[in-house]
């Protein structure tokens, strides 16, 4: 197997978590795409430990794995705030800090 | 390594099948249930780069925990539950036209860097005993700040969400 394979593949969904930061407005579809992101880096940590034949990079992977479930916990909790103010999670409504 | 390979274009496949809808579907939940396939190919992914052990717990956390966390937070925020035109904002043209860039530069990057690299032919598998071993000895420290990072985390969550 190449080791480029693995990659691309993670560059894919990289790519597709970015476009779904930047074109959903809905608080919880914003966190699964960054949920793809992370997805994305951990197949790279994964993919280069085993390149290297270290466990390394496994450890990692379990480290964002980790920071990861933090981030959804925090995010869920900011979303659940900003519905129970707003009575709405559209993102492009919350601009108070708009110019 | 045939066999290997068409595993791997089966799995890849449906990964970037289930990503594409996750981003692009009008309903919801469906978006969370495609979530799953996304992250049940990474662990599958994993199993073929011969890390079981992360391959459990990707199941474990992310499916397991994660996806319930999401499906509360749709179920607690009242998300429209059926198919709604709302759920994208109006730069979908911008936002295409930033992840096809991006997509073009790292895989251009990534072909000039890693274009014949191939892995190790017959990696051992490296034990879940290697995997604790270097966790609790070379990133032991990392492994605390983490817990109490996860600790602080969950503590915020509580004491943002609580209602006074």
């Amino acid at each position: 197997m190449y080791l480029n394979q693995f990659l691309f593949l993670a560059a894919f969904l990289f790519c597709v978590g970015v476009y779904g930061v930047l074109a959903r407005k809905n608080g919880v579809l914003v966190l699964m795409s960054v949920e793809l992101i992370l997805n994305a880096v951990n197949i790279n940590l994964v993919a280069f430990g085993a390149f290297h034949e270290t466990v390394a990079g496994q450890v990692f992977a379990l480290f964002v794995i980790a920071i990861a479930a933090a981030e959804v916990g925090v995010g869920l909790a900011i979303v659940l705030l900003i519905y129970r103010n707003r009575q709405s999670i559209d993102l492009t409504e919350a601009d108070l800090m708009k110019g | 390594m045939i066999a290997q390979n068409l595993i791997f274009g089966a799995i890849a496949g449906a990964m970037g099948l289930a990503a594409l809808r996750v981003v692009t579907t009008k309903n919801i939940v469906h978006a969370a249930l495609y979530l799953v396939v996304v992250l049940a190919g990474v662990a599958a992914v994993y199993i073929l780069l011969a890390a079981e052990f992360t391959a459990a717990v990707q199941i474990l956390v992310y499916v397991g925990a994660i996806l319930v966390l999401f499906l509360f937070g749709i179920m607690l925020t009242r998300a429209p539950i059926g198919r709604t035109a709302e759920l994208d904002n109006d730069q979908r043209g911008v936002a295409l036209v930033v992840a096809l860039f991006l997509l073009g530069v790292l895989g251009a990057v990534l072909q000039d860097a890693f274009g014949s690299t191939k892995l190790p032919e017959d990696a051992a598998v490296q034990r879940s005993a290697e995997v604790g071993t270097s966790i609790f000895q070379t990133y032991v420290i990392p492994f605390e700040v983490v817990s109490v990072l996860l600790l602080a985390a969950l503590v915020g969550a509580v004491v943002i969400a609580r209602r006074d």
